[in-house]
C-alpha cells in the first residue's frame, strides 16, 4: 500500500479506511495472560468460598483439642490449628467473612459515591459544592483511627467495621466519577443529545456511564484489595470479632503460635496474598484493555530511531531524473525527496513521493494542499523534525548549498537554530504557559548566541519591536495567557527571527487567527522578507493567503507536487486538473445567494 | 402569503413578526465570572434577528464576537439574561427542560467540530437513533429511518454499524447533518459546519445543505467566520461584533458593498485567491487603516 494512494480529488478522502475490528473489553482482558490468570484465581476463590459448606471437611468452629497442631492428613488436608480446628474449613468459611466484608464495604462506597458523583458532575451547582465539602472532610479523616474508634463505640463486629470503611472510601468514587462527568458535560455530543430531545437520564445512560464504567471498575478492584488488607490488619491486631473465622483472625492465631507451628501463618497469608495480587493484576489488565480501545486508531509501531544516514538512502545525484544540479536554489533546494514511515509489518509507507522545491533568497513560496497531501511532511523533512518512525528515504535537501539529508541530529539542531527557523500553526500551544514571554525569547538567545542575561533581554525587546508589538516592555513581562492569539504568533515570529535565519518555514501560520489579525501577520512576513531578504516556505491550505503573500506556489496532492509556478499564473490559469478542482471549490467568485422567496409549496408556514 | 417581503424595501432589515419562524429580540447573555466576586461577562448585548421558513440567515463574526452564543441561546444551551426568543409564535427562551425536549422536532443543530460532536464509542447508527429514541420511535421504524437518512447525506448504508473514527471529517459532518435531519426540523443552527473541513470537502457539504433546504424548506441560522462561505449560503447576512449586530442585509449587499466600517475592514481583510484582486484589496485595506490612524 506504499505507492498508490487514491487521488483526493474524489469528494471524500478517507473512504478507503479499512473497517477497524472491534472487540469487547471483556474479551481483551481475558486475552491478556495476566488478566486471564487473575480472573481465574478470583473466580476460583469466590467459588470455593461460596461452596464452603460442600467443600469444607467440617464446620469452622468444630474443635478437637486432642488434635491441636495436627499435621496434614487425608481427613484434614491442611492440618489443624492451635485449638484443634480444621484449617481448610476455616480458610473456606473465613473467606466468607473476609470477602463478604470487602463486598459490603464496596457496595456502600459505590452506592454513596457513584450516584452523588454523577449528580454533582452533571449538574454542578450547590449540590456539587456541598458534596465537595463533605467529601473533603471525610478524606481528611485518618481511616485506621476512625475504624478503631468505631469499634470501641459500635462493638467488635466485622460487618459494622466494613460499613464504616465503605463510608470512608466512598469519597474516592465520588471524586473519580465527578471529575469524569464534569469533563464529559462540556462535550459537543452531549449538547447534541440535549438538542435531540433526550432527557438527562437517557443522556447519562448513553453517554456518561459508558465513560465512567471503566475507571470505576478499576477503582473497585483496587479498593477491594485495600478493604481486604485493612480488615485483615484489624483482625490481625485482634481488633475484629473473635467469634467467627476470618483470614485476618487466622493470621493472628498463627502469629501467636509462630514458634511452634509456622505453617499456621502460611494458608491465610497465601489466601490474602493471592486475592490481593489477583485484584491488582486484574485492575491493570482492565485498564490496559480500556486504553487499547481508546488508542486503537492511533496505535503505531516504534521503529528504531534513524541516526545518521540511513542505510537505504540513495543520493539524489545518482537518480536519473534530476541529475543536473543546475537550477538549484542556493538557499533551499529540495530534490526528489521521498518521506517514508516504517510500518508495523516492516514495510515502508511512502507519504511524500519525490518532491522538488526551491526557495530563493527574498522569495516566498507557498506549499498548498489539503489535509493528508504531504505538505507538512515535506516541511518537517526540511526541518529535520519528522515524527517518530518517519525518515527521508531518498533525495537531497540543500540549505545554503550544504546537503542536510543524513546530517547528525546535533548539527541539524544547530542548523535549525541559526539558518532555518520555524513558525507553527498553533501559537498558544507553542508557548510555555509557565514562563513569561521575555524569558522564552531570551533563553534561546543565550543558548545559541551566548549572550549575557542583560544582552539577551535587550535583544528580546528589539525583536518585539521588530514584529511591531505595541508596549514591548510590558509584553516581555506577561505570561502567554495574558496575550492574544495574534500577539502570540508575533512573539513566535520574533523568536524565529532571533538568530537571524535565512529561511523561515511557516506551517499554516495564520490558520488559527481571525482574518484581520491574519492580514497583520501576513504584512509582517512580507516586511521581513523585503527588509531582510528572508526566504519563506509557507505551508497553507488557504489560496487567499497564497494570492496575498506568495511569489511562487507549489500545489501538492497525495504526496506529489502536481503544479509549480508563479502564484499569479497558477491561480489564474491552473494547468493541473487537481489545481483546477481546488480553485473551483473556492467560493470567492461564487455569486451571493439571491434574496429569499417563499417556498412554492407553502405546506409549512411559520404559524402552522 | 399575501405580503411580498422580498420586494419590500426594508424587508432585509425587518422581517415582520408574522413571517418569522424564529425571532430573537434584544437578547442578552452573560456568563458568570470565575470565583464568587468576579464580574459576569456579557457576551451578547441586545441582539435582534429574524429568520423566515426556508431562509438562511448568515451570521458572521470573529472569535469571541458571540456568534456561536446566539445559536446556543436559541437551543437553550446558553443562559438568557434578558430579551426574548420566539419560535413559530411561541416564546422559547425560558422553557422547562420537558418543553425544551419537545422542541427537538423543530429545532436542530450541526456543530463545528465533527470529531467531538459524535460520541467516539457509539456507532453512527446509535448516534442517529438518538433523536428517534427521544420521540419514542419503534426499533424497526427507527432502523428504516436511519437507512433513509444515510442515503440522504450520501453515506453508504453500512455506515450505521461503524464507529466515527472510521470516517473522514467530511463524512462525520454528514453524519451530524443526518442526525439533525432525523426529525424533519424546521430550523437547523449550523455552527461553523465547514470550518474544520478541507476546501473541496467544504464545498460538497455546503452543496448538500443547500440541496436539503431546497427539498425540505428547512431554515438555517448559518454561523461562520468566513465571509465567502456565508455569502454563498445565505439569503441574508448579519454581522456581529463584540456581542452586537452591526449590520444586517441581503447577502450581496453586506458581503459586497457593506455600509458599516467594521464589515468593510472584515471584507478587506479576507484574502481572495486572485493575485491582482488581492493586491487591490490590500491597498484598499491600507487606505482604510491610514484614514483610521488620522482620525
Amino acid at each position: 500500500m506504499s505507492e498508490n494512494l487514491p487521488a483526493t480529488t474524489a469528494p471524500e478522502p478517507g473512504a478507503d479506511t479499512p473497517q477497524v475490528r472491534r472487540t469487547g473489553t471483556v474479551r481483551r482482558v481475558l486475552r491478556n495472560p495476566l488478566g486471564a490468570l487473575s480472573a481465574l484465581i478470583l473466580a476460583l476463590l469466590v467459588l470455593a468460598v461460596l461452596l464452603a459448606p460442600l467443600l469444607a471437611p467440617q464446620a469452622p468452629g468444630a474443635s478437637t483439642l486432642s488434635e491441636a497442631f495436627a499435621q496434614p492428613s487425608a481427613a484434614h488436608p491442611l492440618g489443624m490449628d492451635s485449638a484443634g480446628r480444621d484449617i481448610l474449613s476455616r480458610i473456606l468459611y473465613g473467606g466468607r467473612g473476609t470477602l463478604g466484608g470487602a463486598v459490603l464495604a464496596l457496595a456502600i462506597a459505590l452506592v454513596l459515591g457513584v450516584p452523588s458523583g454523577l449528580y454533582a458532575g452533571y449538574y454542578g451547582g450547590r449540590f456539587d459544592a456541598a458534596a465537595g465539602w463533605i467529601v473533603n472532610l471525610v478524606m481528611a479523616l485518618p481511616a485506621m483511627v476512625v475504624l478503631l474508634a468505631s469499634r470501641a463505640i459500635l462493638g467488635p463486629r466485622v460487618w459494622v467495621l466494613m460499613v464504616v470503611l465503605g463510608v470512608l472510601v466512598a469519597p474516592s468514587f465520588f471524586r473519580l466519577v465527578r471529575g469524569i462527568v464534569a469533563d464529559i458535560r462540556g462535550e459537543l455530543y452531549v449538547d447534541a443529545a440535549k438538542v435531540s430531545g433526550l432527557g438527562d437520564t437517557r443522556i447519562v445512560a448513553r453517554h456518561v456511564l459508558i465513560v465512567v464504567r471503566g475507571p470505576v471498575i478499576i477503582q473497585v478492584s483496587l479498593v477491594a484489595g485495600i478493604a481486604i488488607a485493612l480488615q485483615a490488619g484489624l483482625e490481625f491486631l485482634g481488633i475484629g470479632s473473635t467469634s467467627s473465622a476470618t483470614w485476618g483472625a487466622m493470621l493472628n492465631e498463627g502469629f501467636q503460635n509462630i514458634q511452634r507451628a509456622p505453617r499456621l501463618m502460611l494458608w491465610p497469608g497465601l489466601a490474602l496474598g493471592l486475592t490481593n495480587a489477583a485484584l491488582v493484576l486484574l485492575a491493570g489488565a482492565i485498564r490496559d484493555a480500556l486504553d487499547d480501545r481508546a488508542g486503537a486508531a492511533r496505535k503505531r509501531s516504534r521503529p528504531r530511531k534513524v541516526r545518521g544516514r540511513p542505510a537505504g538512502i540513495e543520493p539524489a545525484t545518482r537518480t536519473a531524473s534530476l541529475a543536473d544540479a543546475t537550477g538549484r536554489s542556493p538557499l533551499l533546494s529540495v530534490r526528489d525527496v521521498v518521506v517514508a514511515y516504517a510500518q508495523a509489518d516492516g514495510t515502508d509507507k511512502h507519504v511524500v513521493h519525490g518532491v522538488d522545491l526551491d526557495v530563493h533568497p527574498g522569495e516566498i513560496v507557498g506549499l498548498v494542499g489539503e489535509s493528508g497531501s504531504g505538505k507538512s511532511q515535506t516541511a518537517f523533512a526540511v526541518l529535520g523534525t519528522l515524527p517518530e518512525g518517519g525518515r527521508i528515504a531518498r533525495g537531497s535537501i540543500t540549505v545554503d548549498g550544504r546537503e542536510i539529508v543524513g546530517l547528525p541530529e546535533r548539527e541539524h539542531r544547530t542548523l535549525r537554530g541559526r539558518t532555518l527557523a520555524y513558525v507553527p500553526q498553533e501559537p498558544m500551544s507553542n508557548l510555555d504557559p509557565a514562563f513569561t514571554v521575555g524569558s522564552q525569547l531570551a533563553e534561546p538567545l543565550r543558548h545559541h548566541l551566548g549572550l549575557s542575561r542583560a544582552e539577551a533581554a535587550a535583544r528580546a525587546l528589539e525583536l518585539l519591536r521588530m514584529v511591531e508589538i505595541p508596549n514591548p516592555e510590558q509584553v516581555l513581562r506577561r505570561y502567554p495567557h495574558e496575550i492574544s492569539g495574534g500577539m502570540a504568533q508575533r512573539v513566535l515570529i520574533a523568536g524565529a527571527m532571533s538568530c537571524e535565519p535565512d529561511i523561515l518555514i511557516a506551517d499554516e501560520p495564520t490558520t488559527a487567527l481571525d482574518v484581520r489579525v491574519q492580514a497583520e501577520v501576513l504584512d509582517l512576513l512580507r516586511r521581513l522578507r523585503t527588509e531582510r531578504g528572508l526566504g519563506v516556505l509557507l505551508v497553507t491550505h488557504n489560496l487567499g493567503v497564497v494570492a496575498d503573500l506568495c511569489d511562487r506556489v507549489a500545489v501538492m496532492n497525495a504526496g506529489r507536487i502536481v503544479e509549480t509556478g508563479d502564484a499569479a499564473d497558477v491561480l489564474d490559469a491552473p494547468q493541473d486538473p487537481y489545481t483546477r478542482t481546488l480553485l473551483s471549490a473556492v467560493l470567492d467568485d461564487a455569486p451571493a445567494r439571491p434574496a429569499w422567496q417563499p417556498h412554492p409549496s407553502t405546506a409549512r408556514t411559520a404559524t402552522a | 402569503m399575501s405580503m411580498q417581503p422580498s420586494n419590500h424595501p426594508a424587508a432585509h432589515r425587518e422581517v415582520s413578526a408574522a413571517d418569522a419562524l424564529l425571532s430573537v429580540d434584544r437578547l442578552r447573555v452573560s456568563f458568570p465570572g470565575k470565583g464568587r466576586r468576579a464580574p459576569a461577562t456579557e457576551v451578547l448585548k441586545g441582539v435582534d434577528l429574524a429568520i423566515r421558513p426556508g431562509e438562511t440567515l448568515g451570521l458572521v463574526g470573529e472569535s469571541g464576537s458571540g456568534k456561536s452564543t446566539i445559536g446556543r441561546a436559541v437551543l437553550g444551551l446558553a443562559p438568557v439574561t434578558s430579551g426574548t426568543v420566539t419560535f413559530a409564535g411561541r416564546r422559547i427562551d425560558r422553557l422547562s427542560a420537558r418543553r425544551r425536549r419537545g422542541l427537538a422536532r423543530d429545532l436542530q443543530v450541526v456543530f463545528q467540530d465533527p470529531y467531538t460532536s459524535l460520541n467516539p464509542s457509539r456507532t453512527v447508527g446509535d448516534t442517529l437513533a438518538e433523536p428517534l429514541i427521544a420521540q419514542g420511535t419503534a426499533a424497526g421504524a427507527s432502523r428504516e429511518r436511519i437507512a433513509d437518512l444515510l442515503g440522504r447525506v450520501q453515506l453508504p448504508a453500512d455506515a450505521a454499524s461503524r464507529l466515527p473514527r472510521e470516517f473522514s471529517g467530511g463524512q462525520r459532518q454528514r453524519v451530524a447533518i443526518a442526525r439533525a435531519l432525523a426529525l424533519d426540523p424546521r430550523l437547523i443552527i449550523c455552527d461553523e459546519p465547514v470550518s474544520a473541513l478541507d476546501l473541496t470537502t467544504q464545498r460538497t457539504v455546503l452543496d448538500l445543505l443547500l440541496e436539503i433546504q431546497e427539498a425540505t424548506d428547512v431554515a438555517y441560522l448559518f454561523v461562520s467566520h468566513d465571509l465567502s462561505v456565508v455569502r454563498f449560503m445565505s439569503h441574508r447576512v448579519a454581522v456581529i461584533h463584540h456581542g452586537e449586530i452591526v449590520e444586517t442585509g441581503d447577502a450581496a449587499t453586506v458581503t459586497g458593498t457593506p455600509s458599516h466600517p467594521y464589515t468593510r475592514t472584515l471584507l478587506l481583510a479576507s484574502p481572495v485567491a486572485d493575485v491582482a484582486e488581492q493586491r487591490r484589496r490590500r491597498a484598499a485595506a491600507d487606505r482604510v487603516a491610514k484614514k483610521e490612524q488620522q482620525t
